[in-house]
């Protein structure tokens, strides 16, 4: 049956994570971050992967990984995405690395073992905004290299190992100095896209792309649901608590009832929120029910998320309008997620098909 | 009495001999049911000698499942809604040991019904200025009777939105029985005999057509102080008993996927393809979508209550659940074409029951106006979410430090 709860080693866990992240993912220093060249924070990385083991949660054991399940790295996204941490988990520890799982073990030992450890990052070359179910782009294959341009491709300027689909219907795993990577100027600065320029690339073929991609997106988009919650629980409680403190009119701004009735139904739609990206990440560790159980949570969450980060600008006054003040963080990061792993929309349509309300 | 610890294993042990001392087959309802109270397999988490066994209350479903596979009658929990959610979690917590033991086996098997008489016409979101007022009177008049030697309270007054008075036995009350303090504190909570002379029931016809709600005339009432539930003026405390439970069965019921409101009209939508539309189809998948999310918080809500970690989430499930069953049932007019034009019937009646996802899809529309006004409005909800889990200021008062006598009326 369904958990929807966390047990007592997964909030053990989130304690750990927010201990690290409060401690070294202050909103001022990835405000600074974001427009430095180094837009990544690879010791934060570092700290998460090396000193915690959090980039091998979905790696079994034999394979060089934690053996945890996505119900811990569920946990572990809220946080990150509570604090809008710059790191490539997402991509890299659950996309990649999935990828990696659906492919033959002696075809991918090494590199997944890598993945699970940090040591080097990863980056599945299809388009961030690809849902599971979604057409995606696939490179040529000539004389054995690869040629084409991916863009879209989310975290590519921090990764050492690129996963390219090719249109030979194999997924090759294609070193970064093998290519080039041209950042774009992104709307979410602390999870960059990037263009992949592959021009007779070297490649090694891991296995089929097709139920490689699938499987990455999808478990991408169940977990992208628990990093929209940690995002919206923390634009909710930082607006709550400003509210509180703020005073107009001789009185704090919280006690007018126009105010606590949005945030009031704010805190339910997070509450909802909970229970659908809990059961996402449950239905992804067991394997039973997943097609669905994403589905619902991504439908659910993309709107929930930019929505809490758009009342916290807008309750947040004229200072959530700055630069300085951490919502744009939150903001961006929220309308870029609302398109990764596929629209709510999209979702919607995956559904009707799922559970049979077909279109007219 | 065994030692055996109460779980699951012990529950089926008792339930077996319930049923091999009892057989369903053979025994008449109304004497299974007593014995299955007797037994404290009623509602097992209830004490000993009241129905329960003390036992944790997620092993009601062990209990519930090994008697209907039997074919055990059960106390038709719908048609004591009241009695089983609001009035017995009250009694059970403020009641005094003889009111226990003479109102619960009764209420349970569903001898006796019971219904609310809170609301007044005067008093609705501000339930706590009701003006209906029981005066005490220390015997002497000529109906004074043995029952009434702790003296008696006389009634006077005018409750409405009161569901299954017209077949209610009893009723949990609350009058206001000192005028001179604030609101709060004057009122006291009494169990009210709906057989009294002084008890006017009449129908009170809603939108639907039909009346399942009345209001009921209070003249003179005398109910004997054995029949108060808690202290003088300590009413409105042991009122939020019953409200929390209101709440509670409002909107906490346990769905599968697609059951509630979103079920008839997806059954529509497979079965009538000539009515779908792109507009419906997506604003049916929307609705689908935050249906099925609201019953997987609730699933998550229930999960916490059972690991004991009761969470403020409960404080949402009903304004959720009232939003939806309006969005979905309108959109289900409107998926009906020109059928969405008729309903199926004005004629008032009484209904025994009450089912929002009954009847047709007009029907469903109009009744589940109700579900965002009773028990709570929406808008009382919100600022108790705002103001109790969110910790935002409280509205400003007028009304507390101000005896009831002197507030606008």
């Amino acid at each position: 049956m369904t958990d929807l709860l966390y047990s007592e080693e997964e909030e053990a866990l989130r304690a750990a994570v927010r201990g690290l992240l409060t401690d070294h993912c202050a909103p001022a220093g990835v405000i600074a971050r974001t427009e430095s060249d180094a837009p990544h924070d690879l010791a934060l990385w570092k700290s998460l992967t090396e000193g915690m083991g959090l980039a091998g949660l979905l790696v079994p054991e034999e394979r060089g990984g934690q053996g945890a399940t996505h119900r811990e790295a569920a946990v572990v996204l809220e946080e990150l995405g509570r604090a809008v941490a710059p790191v490539p988990y997402l991509t890299s520890a659950v996309v990649a690395t999935e990828a990696l799982l659906a492919c033959a073990d002696e075809e991918t030992a090494g590199l997944t073992a890598d993945l699970a450890s940090g040591r080097r990052i990863g980056a599945l070359a299809v388009g961030l905004h690809t849902a599971p179910g979604g057409t995606f782009r696939a490179v040529r294959v000539e004389d054995g290299r690869l040629h084409g341009e991916l863009t879209g491709i989310a975290d590519a300027a921090v990764a050492d190992v690129l996963l390219v689909p090719a249109e030979d219907g194999g997924l090759y795993a294609v070193e970064a100095d093998a290519v080039a990577v041209t950042p774009r100027v992104s709307l979410d600065l602390t999870r960059p896209v990037a263009t992949v320029a592959l021009e007779g690339a070297a490649g090694r073929r891991l296995g089929d792309a097709e139920p490689a991609v699938r499987r990455a997106l999808r478990a991408g988009a169940g977990l992208l649901a628990s990093e929209q919650l940690g995002l919206a629980e923390q634009a909710l409680t930082e607006t709550v608590r400003y509210l509180k403190e703020r005073k107009q009119f001789n009185r704090p701004v919280g006690g007018f009832q126009a105010l606590k009735h949005r945030l009031a139904q704010l805190w339910l739609q997070v509450v909802n929120l909970r229970a659908a990206a809990r059961s996402a990440a449950d239905a992804l560790a067991r394997g039973e029910g997943v097609d669905v159980a994403v589905a619902v949570a991504q439908a659910y969450a993309a709107p929930v998320a930019v929505h809490a980060a758009e009342e916290a600008l807008q309750l947040h006054g004229g200072i959530g309008m700055t630069w300085e003040h951490p919502v744009h963080l939150h903001l961006k990061r929220a309308k870029a997620d609302s398109l990764a792993y596929g629209t709510a929309g999209a979702h919607r349509e995956e559904l009707a098909a799922l559970v049979d309300l077909q279109a007219p | 009495m065994t030692d055996s610890p109460i779980d699951a294993t012990e529950l089926r042990r008792r339930t077996s001999e319930l049923l091999a001392a009892q057989p369903p087959a053979t025994t008449d309802r109304l004497d299974f049911l007593k014995a299955r109270f007797d037994a404290g397999l009623a509602w097992v988490h209830y004490p000993e000698g009241l129905g329960g066994l003390g036992a944790p209350r997620s092993l009601q479903a062990v209990v519930d499942a090994e008697l209907e596979a039997a074919g055990a009658p059960d106390n038709d929990p719908r048609r004591i809604g009241i009695g089983l959610g609001m009035a017995a979690p009250t009694i059970l917590r403020h009641g005094t040991e003889e009111q226990k033991r003479r109102f619960l086996r009764p209420l349970w098997t569903g001898e006796e019904v019971w219904c609310q008489l809170f609301s007044e016409p005067g008093a609705g979101s501000d339930l706590a200025a009701l003006g209906t007022r029981a005066v005490r009177d220390d015997g002497g008049t000529s109906r004074s009777s043995a029952a009434e030697s702790g003296g008696c309270w006389v009634v006077n007054g005018q409750k409405v939105w009161t569901s299954s008075a017209h077949l209610a036995r009893w009723a949990i009350l609350i009058a206001r029985t000192d005028p001179d303090v604030p609101k709060h504190q004057g009122i006291t909570y009494f169990l009210c005999d709906m057989t009294d002379p002084g008890v006017e029931v009449r129908p009170l016809r809603q939108i639907t057509g039909e009346a399942e709600f009345n209001e009921v005339f209070l003249t003179d009432v005398r109910i004997p102080d054995s029949r108060r539930l808690g202290g003088i003026g300590d009413g409105w405390r042991v009122a939020q008993t019953t409200l929390n439970n209101e709440r509670v069965a409002i909107g906490g019921m346990r769905l599968p996927r697609e059951g509630g409101m979103i079920g008839p009209v997806v059954r529509t939508w497979r079965e009538r393809p000539e009515l779908r539309t792109h507009d419906l189809h997506q604003r049916l998948l929307k609705l689908w979508v935050e249906a099925e999310v609201a019953r997987l918080t609730g699933e998550r809500l229930r999960q916490q209550l059972v690991a004991g970690q009761p969470g403020p989430e409960g404080s949402g499930m009903k304004l959720a659940f009232a939003r939806l069953n309006q969005e979905i049932s309108g959109l289900e007019v409107e998926l009906r074409g020109e059928e969405g034009l008729l309903y199926d019937d004005w004629t008032m009646r009484r209904p025994e029951l009450v089912d929002f996802t009954g009847r047709d899809a007009g029907y469903r529309y109009l009744r589940s106006k109700g579900n965002s006004i009773e028990g709570g409005t929406s808008e009382v909800l919100l600022n108790i979410v705002a103001e109790r889990v969110l910790g935002l200021p409280a509205e400003p008062r007028t009304d507390k430090d101000v005896a009831w006598k002197d507030l606008a009326k």
